[in-house]
């Protein structure tokens, strides 16, 4: 079937409804979300959204702006920090007006609460920056967006998987998705696509990340010829359940919650004397790491499987029944253990990408080296690399970039497609994708279970927290290895209707070609920076290495370009907290 | 532990009436319902159809009749089923919603009731240049309201959708209405009533607190329901 939009966005989570809303005045706008809506992942980030309000004590955008590039271990492009913390502020208010329902202030303000890595005058101490709604800060976004969707009569197209991108040249001219409820291809013809799929942590076997969280508008690009940027940093959470991968927020530090190891020790001291627990979550899961690797893990055993314990008892039942609700529930539900009175076992997490298809400041996709944008090709949230986070995401700032960064890509996909030629599409737009299925239904081999827990299981102890080349050049063999099962792999259920094995195949290729990418970039990258840690290159190095990675497939090999970083604002300067 | 999943299968372009599948597993008592059923899909019987995304309780896409009760399965654990070695757990998907395969079920007429509700602050009137004032008092007057996820729980556990009018917009439709008609920020009653002050509206609820009993989120909706009644009374007076 054929379709003709203004705009297509992929993905309906925060950054994808957020550009929806903006953009939907201008023109026929959909949005394609292989979910229903409200199902996406920005409804589950849980701790708040950084702004400088200054509701409780003062606050600047610069230092917003500062703690970001800090955090991001200087890799972060300044001018876009500086865009991201001064209109984050804006971006609160205006959630606000549209009835987001944030905690409030004994003066009927927005709350803060403090968050790792966020200080007040260029890290002096922790300030209260992180506005959010008790522990479901992401829900109440997720929500606030859908219901302005609907006051404002978005059109969505709800479980479609987008399988191709249609390019000519350097310009986008639409879309192929494959409808799960017929199993019929679409192709949507448009003068703009907009890539907002969010992360793909499922790549790693202990994950925060949804199910869901598979890569697609990353990989389908990658596979069309656009680069991905920074692709080896990649975010582990300090905080997950043991065993589960489930997130524990950051707020639970930031409300007066302490790590301690086997011994009792508020271990932190030692790593972040300044910071203590509230330092930023690339160094907490280094510190982890470190205590585990000592014996001083719980079990003891040096294994990094091992866990440490998130106490929360000194925050009072009250506290946690109002600022962290939804985490007690997990903590009972999941571990049958009560915060209140029992600490939380905890290890990293994978958490969060902070690479992905590059965009200018208004998200439009650069083709890299140089060449400028591709023309109708849109990319914001998780899924694209502006780069506000640099080698290391601040906790609240995916909140932050994706409302930002959406709402600046839907502005400009309103202009563009007010003058924009709706493009060319030839008939057989969509034989690549037809193929592709047609291969998966008739292949010889395995079902794609065993390669999925492979990978995930690979990229998990091989291109973890701590990377080494020796280990990163297994992980690329034997990622290539799966790749090349994957080419024989088969889909079970032979029915047209609802095949989800047939979507969970495709989501695997996706993972597996991300897998190969991350993997090889970061055997590159012979520095530790950030969110890339090597034990044998355990230095940063500026002078071979303060640049920006990019990455394209072309005939499933790897080819790398660099592209500087901008540093207007504030010169690099050794980390320290 | 040994456990078997009792599965409804139905396969619309081969069944003309669902049946009942056992699968036999091996698993921790601490794992989810959802860690079996994706088992299942990956190893044993790819064809297995049902919504995950999250798998901790947050998205609502795998909410479904676990032990008769609706459940999300990411968020029950084989221990709290209380299930012994070896017993047998049934799954099926919700009720009162058409199934479109196995446990997969037609959301759209649930969607549909949400929307009609008009879920979005309606205040027309200038915000300034920050936020509305909102006292903590009057944030937590729709604290509840908010947690909900529209996972449709409860509008499969509703017995008046079921057996007497299957036109009643549902407990989670009511919900997210009052979840602004109660928020001091709001002018938009007026334009809510036209759904809800009618008989397939509040009027159809009977208070048989179903809906309170099985939300995954701990939402008392009979309670939002019948505060909803009262304020539509309080207007017409």
């Amino acid at each position: 079937m054929q379709h003709e939009y203004d705009a297509v966005i992929v993905g309906a989570g925060g950054a994808g409804l957020y550009a929806a809303l903006e953009a939907s005045g201008a023109g026929r706008v959909a949005v394609i979300s292989k979910l229903y809506p409200v199902r996406s992942h920005t409804g589950t980030a849980q701790g708040g959204i950084g702004a400088a309000l200054g509701n409780l004590e003062e606050d600047k955008p610069e230092w917003h702006a500062f703690d970001t590039i800090k955090g991001g271990d200087y890799l972060v492009d300044q001018d876009a920090a500086a865009i991201l913390a001064e209109e984050a502020v804006q971006a609160v208010y205006d959630l606000e007006n549209m009835g987001l329902p944030f905690s409030r202030t004994p003066d009927g303000l927005i709350d803060q609460r403090r968050f790792g890595g966020h200080t007040r005058n260029f890290g002096e101490a922790p300030v209260r920056r992180a506005c959010y709604a008790a522990d479901r800060t992401g829900h109440m976004i997720l929500q606030t967006l859908y219901q302005q969707c609907i006051k404002n009569e978005v059109d969505f197209y709800n479980e479609y998987f987008a399988v191709d991108l249609i390019m000519d040249g350097p310009a986008c001219k639409g879309l192929v998705v494959l409808e799960l409820a017929t199993g019929e291809l679409h192709t949507i013809r448009s003068k703009a696509v907009m890539l907002a799929t969010g992360g793909f942590g499922r790549m790693f076997k202990t994950t925060s990340n949804a199910y869901a969280n598979t890569g697609d508008g990353l990989a389908l690009a990658l596979r069309r010829g656009v680069p991905l940027e920074d692709m080896e940093f990649y975010q582990f959470h300090p905080t997950g359940i043991a065993g589960m991968g489930i997130l524990i927020t950051e707020a639970v530090r930031g409300e007066g919650g302490v790590l301690r190891n086997r011994r009792g020790e508020r271990f932190m001291e030692e790593y972040a004397p300044k910071l203590l627990d509230l330092a930023p979550r690339d160094l907490i899961s280094k510190a982890i790491l470190s205590e585990l690797k000592r014996g001083n893990g719980m079990r003891g055993d040096r294994q990094i499987d091992d866990y440490v314990l998130l106490d929360a008892t000194k925050l009072g039942k009250q506290a946690v029944e109002e600022k962290i609700p939804d985490i007690a529930e997990f903590c009972r539900v999941y571990l049958n253990i009560d915060p209140v009175t029992q600490p939380i076992p905890v290890q990293p997490t994978a958490h969060y990408g902070m690479g992905g298809v590059p965009t200018d400041h208004n998200g439009r996709v650069l083709r890299g080296e140089g060449r400028g944008s591709y023309a109708g090709l849109y990319a914001a949230g998780e899924c694209a690399c502006v780069s506000v986070h640099g080698a290391n995401r601040l906790g609240t700032n995916s909140l932050v970039d994706l409302v930002v960064f959406g709402r600046r890509a839907g502005r400009h996909i309103a202009d563009y497609i007010a003058n924009a030629d709706m493009g060319h599409v030839a008939a057989g737009s969509d034989s690549y994708a037809r193929d592709k299925i047609g291969r998966l239904k008739t292949g010889k081999g395995a079902h794609g279970g065993a390669i999925r827990e492979t990978l995930q299981k690979t990229m998990m102890e091989r291109v973890g927290i701590i990377r080494t080349g020796e280990d990163m050049r297994a992980a690329v063999s034997t990622v290539e290895g799966l790749r090349d099962q994957y080419r024989e792999a088969r889909v079970q259920d032979g029915n047209a209707a609802f095949n989800t094995d047939l979507l969970e195949l495709l989501e695997l290729e996706n993972l597996i070609d991300l897998a190969y990418v991350t993997a090889h970039a970061a055997l590159r990258r012979e520095e530790s920076r950030g969110g890339h840690t090597r034990d044998d290159f355990p230095e940063r190095d500026d002078a071979r290495w303060l640049k920006h990675s990019l990455v394209k497939l072309t005939d499933g090999v790897p080819e790398f370009s660099y592209k500087d970083v901008d540093t207007s604002l504030f010169a690099p300067k050794p980390r320290v907290y | 532990m040994r456990i078997i999943f009792t599965i409804q299968r139905f396969d619309p372009e081969k069944d003309s009436s669902p049946h009942f599948e056992d699968f036999e597993l091996e698993l921790p008592p601490e794992s989810r319902v959802l860690d079996g059923l994706v088992y299942i899909k990956t190893y044993l019987d790819g064809s297995l159809a049902f919504r995950k995304s999250c798998a901790h309780g947050i998205c609502g896409s795998d909410a479904m009749l676990i032990g008769g009760e609706e459940r999300l399965a990411c968020k029950t654990l084989l221990r709290d089923l209380g299930a012994a070695e070896g017993a047998s757990i049934r799954i099926e998907p919700l009720k009162g919603l058409p199934v479109q395969r196995d446990l997969m079920v037609d959301q759209e007429r649930f969607f549909s009731s949400y929307r009609s509700v008009k879920p979005y602050l309606i205040n027309d009137g200038p915000a300034g240049p920050k936020e509305r004032k909102q006292s903590q008092a009057e944030r937590e007057e729709i604290d509840d309201a908010t947690k909900c996820i529209l996972c449709a729980s409860c509008y499969s556990a509703c017995p008046v959708i079921r057996e007497k009018n299957p036109a009643f917009i549902g407990p989670a439709a009511v919900l997210n209405a009052a979840r602004f008609v109660f928020d001091s920020r709001d002018k938009g009653t007026a334009e809510r009533l036209p759904a809800l002050d009618r008989p397939d509206g509040v009027w159809a609820c009977e208070s048989k607190f179903r809906c309170t009993q099985v939300c995954p989120r701990g939402i008392k909706v009979t309670k939002s329901i019948n505060l909803t009644k009262r304020k539509i009374e309080s207007l017409r007076k």
